[in-house]
C-alpha cells in the first residue's frame, strides 16, 4: 500500500484531467475561428500554456508518454503561437487527435497505472502538421520603440513577438499606467482588462511597487491598438489611472472617424418563449447524439487503428461538435433580453411605496443593459420587487431618524446589474439603518424558530432573516407584509439556481447580492457514482475534487468533517442521503474517499463519492410531481448511453447537512 | 534559523510536490500563490525568505513578477529561483538577467531542488 505514491497520483489525474477539459473547450473555440478567418492569440496562447503545464507536470509525475506526446505537442504549438506555422483545420484537428490521446493515457493511469496506449503514429501526424503548413521564417522588424527597457526586458519570447506582430500589423503601441489598492486590484485590473481588451490586444501586464508600496500597487499594461491614441486615451481615463503615454505611433493607422451612418431600422421577430423551449430541446437531444458519435468514433479507432475512414469519423465528429456548438450559443442568444426591461417596472413600483409610506427615497438602476435567458428575467422580478419594498420599508429610516444620524435627508437605493462570467450578479444596495444580527438572533429564538442555547457566528445569525416566518419589524406594515417574506425570496432565487448573499452594517445600509445563472437551459455537471447510482453536480458549485484517506475524517458535534487547509468542511454522504446500497465496488478502494468540494455563498460541503466518471453538458429536465419534492434534488438528465441521472440540488443538500443541529 | 518560501505556480499538483520538497528540510515553512496575482498580494502579508516561481502563468508572468520584487523595498534582496521546462530557455535567460539567483529545468529531482534552495540561502 503506497498510500503517498497513489494519493499524488491522484492529485495528478485531478488536475490533468480540468486541464485537457480546459484545452477541449479552447480547441472548439480556436477551431469556430479558423473557420471564420480570424484567430484570437490569446487562445492559441491559452492553449499552449495548458499543453506546457501538462507536459511539466507529468514530467515531474514520472509519466513519459504524457510528457512526451505533450512536448511534442507543445512545439507545434509552440509554432503556431509564434507564427511560424499556419492555423488550418488539418492543423487544428491533429491538436485535437493528440489531446484525445493524451486523455486515452491519462485514463490508463487511473485504470492500472501503466501508461499501455501507444502514441507513436500522434507524434508522426504532429511532425506532418509542423512541415507542411510550415511558413517561411518571416524576417522580424525590429523598430526603435520609445519604450522603456524595463518594460522590453521583461517580456517573454512569446510577448516580444506579439509587440512585433501589432507593430508590423501598424497598430499603434500605448502603455497605460494604473495604481490600485492592494486589497482590490486583482477585481480593478480585471475590470480594466476587459475594457481595454475591446480596444486591443493586452501584451504585457507589469506590476511595480514603487519606493512606497503602502501607497497601493502599478501596473504597466502594454496594449496594441488599432484605435488611435487620444481615442484610447479618452475612453479609458479614469481616476486610477495615472498616465497614458502612446510609444509607438503608426502614421498609417487611420483614427476611427465618428460613425455617422444611419442605425438601421431593427428588424425584430417576437416569438413565443416555447417555441425557443423546443429548439432548446432539440439541441439537447442533439448533445446526447453528439456523445454516442463520439463514442462509435471511439471504438471504431480501437478497432482498426487511427486510419483512413476513422480519421474521417473522427474529424466529421469533431465538426459536427462545433457546430452543435454554435448552435446552442445561437438559441441561448436568442433567449436573452437585458434586465432592464424589469428595472422600469421597479422604478414605477418604487416611487408609489415610496410615498404610500411617507418615505423620501431615490432609486439609482446601473448595468440595465446586461442580458439574461427571458425566463431568468421574469422569475426574478417578483423577489426584486419585494426585496427594494423591504428596504423601503425596513431598511431606509424615517427622514428624522435620517436626519438625527447625519444623514441626507433623501435615502439611496441602488440597484445594479453586472455580467460575471457566464452568470448576472443583482445587487441591491441601500443605505439605512443595516440589520443588527443580534437582534435577528433574539427575533428568531421569540419566533421559535431557533433554540435559545445554540451558538451562531454572525453570519449564520444573518441567515435566519431567510427563515419562513421571519419578520424583524416592530410592526407589520402594509407594505412588506403581504404575505412574501425573504424566504420566499430565497426559494425563488434558489428555483434559478442562483445565490443570495447579505453584507450589512449597522447604521450604515445593506446589501442583497444575487448571483444568477445567464440561462438554465444548458449547463456543465461533474457526473459521480455512488453505489450504482449516478448523479450530477452543476460545474458551478464544484469547487474541486479531492482523494483522502479515512483517517483524515473527524467527527465535530456528530457531524463528519475534513480539514481542508486550514479550514473546516462539513461533509455529506450521498449513500446516506439517498438511502443508497453500497454495490461494494467502492471505485476509490477501501483506502480512500472522493469528495467533491461544493459551495453556494458562502457555505461549503464535501459530498462523499465512490468515484468521479467526468464533465458532461446536460440539460435539465423537471422530474413528475411524485418526485418534485424530494429534497437535495434539483431535476433529471439524460446521458448519451440512454441512462436517466438525477442533478444534485447543492444549495439543498448544504442547507440539509449545515443548518440541522 | 528558519526560512519562510513563496512558491508561485499555476499547477495545483506542481506547487503541492514543490512544497513537499521544500517542507522536507528542517526549519523550512512555505506558503503556496496559484497565481501572480496571488503572489502580489501575499509578498507584502509575510516576511519571506525566498522566492521559488514558474514563468508561464496566466495572469502576470514570472519575469514580471521578479522585476517587481526587485523593485520591491521589502524584497530586492530576497533570493528567487526560477522553475521552467526546457522549452523557456530564452525566457529563464532573461530571469537570470532580471536578478534570479538560480534555475531549474522542469522535471526535476527533489534533491536538485533542496541543493538550490542551500546554495542560493548560502547554508550548506
Amino acid at each position: 500500500m503506497q498510500s503517498k505514491d497513489d494519493k499524488s497520483k491522484a492529485e495528478f489525474l485531478a488536475e490533468a484531467e480540468d486541464i485537457l477539459e480546459d484545452l477541449n473547450q479552447h480547441l472548439l473555440q480556436m477551431e469556430t475561428m479558423v473557420d471564420a478567418g480570424s484567430v484570437d492569440q490569446d487562445i492559441v496562447n491559452a492553449i499552449f500554456r495548458g499543453v506546457h503545464s501538462l507536459k511539466g507536470l507529468s514530467g515531474m509525475f514520472g509519466f513519459d508518454g504524457i510528457s512526451s506526446l505533450a512536448h511534442k505537442l507543445e512545439s507545434l504549438l509552440d509554432a503556431l503561437r509564434l507564427g511560424k506555422v499556419e492555423i488550418t483545420l488539418d492543423v487544428t484537428s491533429a491538436i485535437a487527435a493528440a489531446m484525445d490521446r493524451l486523455k486515452d493515457l491519462s485514463g490508463d493511469i487511473g485504470r492500472g497505472g501503466v501508461e499501455s496506449s501507444g502514441y507513436a503514429d500522434m507524434v508522426a501526424m504532429i511532425d506532418e502538421a509542423m512541415v507542411s503548413r510550415s511558413l517561411s521564417e518571416k524576417k522580424t522588424i525590429t523598430e526603435d520603440l520609445e519604450i522603456d527597457n524595463g518594460i522590453v526586458s521583461v517580456l517573454t519570447e512569446y510577448e516580444e513577438h506579439r509587440l512585433k506582430e501589432n507593430i508590423k500589423a501598424r497598430n499603434n503601441i500605448v502603455l497605460v499606467k494604473a495604481r490600485f489598492d492592494l486589497a482590490t486590484f486583482d477585481k480593478d485590473l480585471t475590470a480594466l482588462n476587459d475594457k481595454l481588451r475591446g480596444k486591443g490586444e493586452i501584451i504585457s501586464t507589469l506590476p511595480s511597487s514603487g519606493i512606497n508600496p503602502e501607497e497601493g500597487i502599478e501596473f504597466n499594461l502594454l496594449i496594441g491598438t488599432k484605435d488611435a491614441f487620444e481615442k484610447i486615451a479618452s475612453e479609458v481615463a479614469a481616476p486610477r489611472i495615472s498616465s497614458i503615454e502612446i510609444k509607438y505611433r503608426n502614421t498609417a493607422a487611420k483614427s476611427e472617424a465618428a460613425s455617422s451612418s444611419l442605425r438601421s431600422l431593427s428588424k425584430t421577430v417576437r416569438v413565443d418563449i416555447k417555441r425557443l423551449d423546443r429548439l432548446m430541446n432539440i439541441v439537447g437531444e442533439l448533445v446526447l447524439v453528439k456523445s454516442m458519435m463520439l463514442q462509435i468514433s471511439k471504438e471504431l479507432r480501437g478497432m482498426q487503428g487511427f486510419t483512413g475512414i476513422a480519421i474521417d469519423l473522427y474529424k466529421t465528429s469533431r465538426e459536427f461538435d462545433r457546430k452543435l456548438g454554435e448552435l446552442q450559443e445561437g438559441v441561448i442568444e436568442v433567449r436573452m433580453v437585458p434586465i432592464g426591461q424589469i428595472f422600469t417596472r421597479l422604478a414605477q413600483a418604487v416611487r408609489k411605496y415610496a410615498a404610500e409610506l411617507k418615505k423620501d427615497v431615490e432609486i439609482e438602476m446601473l448595468g440595465e443593459d446586461t442580458e439574461l435567458d427571458k425566463l431568468v428575467v421574469e422569475d426574478i422580478s417578483d423577489p426584486l420587487m419585494h426585496m427594494i419594498r423591504n428596504a423601503i420599508d425596513h431598511g431606509v429610516e424615517s427622514v428624522e431618524e435620517r436626519a438625527r444620524r447625519g444623514k441626507p435627508k433623501r435615502g439611496h437605493i441602488q440597484l445594479n446589474a453586472f455580467p460575471k462570467g457566464n452568470r448576472v450578479v443583482i445587487t441591491v444596495d441601500d443605505d439605512g439603518g443595516g440589520i443588527d444580527h443580534e437582534k435577528v438572533k433574539r427575533r428568531a429564538i421569540e419566533k421559535g424558530l431557533l433554540d435559545p442555547g445554540v451558538t451562531l457566528t454572525r453570519r449564520e445569525m444573518l441567515d435566519l432573516v431567510f427563515l419562513p416566518g421571519f419578520s424583524t419589524s416592530e410592526k407589520v406594515s402594509d407594505v412588506s407584509g403581504r404575505g412574501v417574506g425573504m424566504d420566499v425570496v430565497k426559494k425563488n432565487v434558489a428555483k434559478l439556481s442562483g445565490v443570495i448573499d447579505i453584507d450589512t452594517a449597522i447604521g450604515r445600509g445593506t446589501k442583497f447580492t444575487i448571483t444568477l445563472p445567464i440561462t438554465l437551459a444548458i449547463i456543465k455537471a461533474l457526473m459521480v457514482k455512488v453505489g450504482r447510482e449516478k448523479f450530477a453536480v452543476p460545474l458551478s458549485s464544484v469547487l474541486e475534487t479531492l482523494m483522502v484517506t479515512h483517517d483524515r475524517i473527524t467527527t465535530i458535534e456528530k457531524r463528519e468533517v475534513i480539514s481542508l487547509r486550514g479550514e473546516t468542511l462539513p461533509l455529506l454522504r450521498l449513500d446516506r442521503v439517498f438511502g443508497l446500497d453500497d454495490d461494494g465496488t467502492g471505485g476509490a478502494g477501501a483506502d480512500f474517499l472522493y469528495i467533491v468540494v461544493a459551495g453556494i455563498a458562502e457555505k461549503r460541503i464535501g459530498f462523499v463519492v465512490d468515484r468521479l466518471v467526468g464533465q458532461q453538458e446536460i440539460v435539465i429536465k423537471n422530474i413528475g410531481e411524485k418526485l418534485k419534492n424530494i429534497p437535495g434534488i434539483a431535476g433529471a438528465t439524460e446521458t448519451g448511453d440512454n441512462d436517466v441521472v438525477l442533478v444534485l440540488d447543492v444549495e439543498s443538500l448544504i442547507d440539509e447537512a449545515t443548518m440541522r443541529r | 534559523m528558519a526560512f519562510h518560501v513563496l512558491i508561485v505556480e499555476d499547477s495545483r499538483a506542481m506547487r503541492g510536490l514543490i512544497r513537499a520538497t521544500v517542507e522536507q528540510m528542517p526549519d523550512f515553512t512555505s506558503f503556496e500563490a496559484g497565481s501572480g496575482f496571488d503572489a502580489l498580494k501575499a509578498l507584502p502579508a509575510h516576511k519571506f525568505d525566498l522566492i521559488i516561481t514558474d514563468i508561464n502563468m496566466p495572469d502576470i508572468n514570472g519575469l514580471e513578477l521578479i522585476s517587481f520584487v526587485k523593485g520591491h523595498p521589502q524584497y530586492k534582496e530576497t533570493p528567487l529561483i526560477v522553475v521552467s521546462t526546457e522549452k523557456s530557455e530564452e525566457d529563464r535567460k532573461r530571469g537570470m538577467t532580471l536578478g534570479a539567483s538560480g534555475y531549474l529545468v522542469k522535471p526535476f529531482k527533489g534533491n536538485e531542488l533542496q541543493d538550490m534552495v542551500r546554495k542560493v540561502l548560502g547554508i550548506e
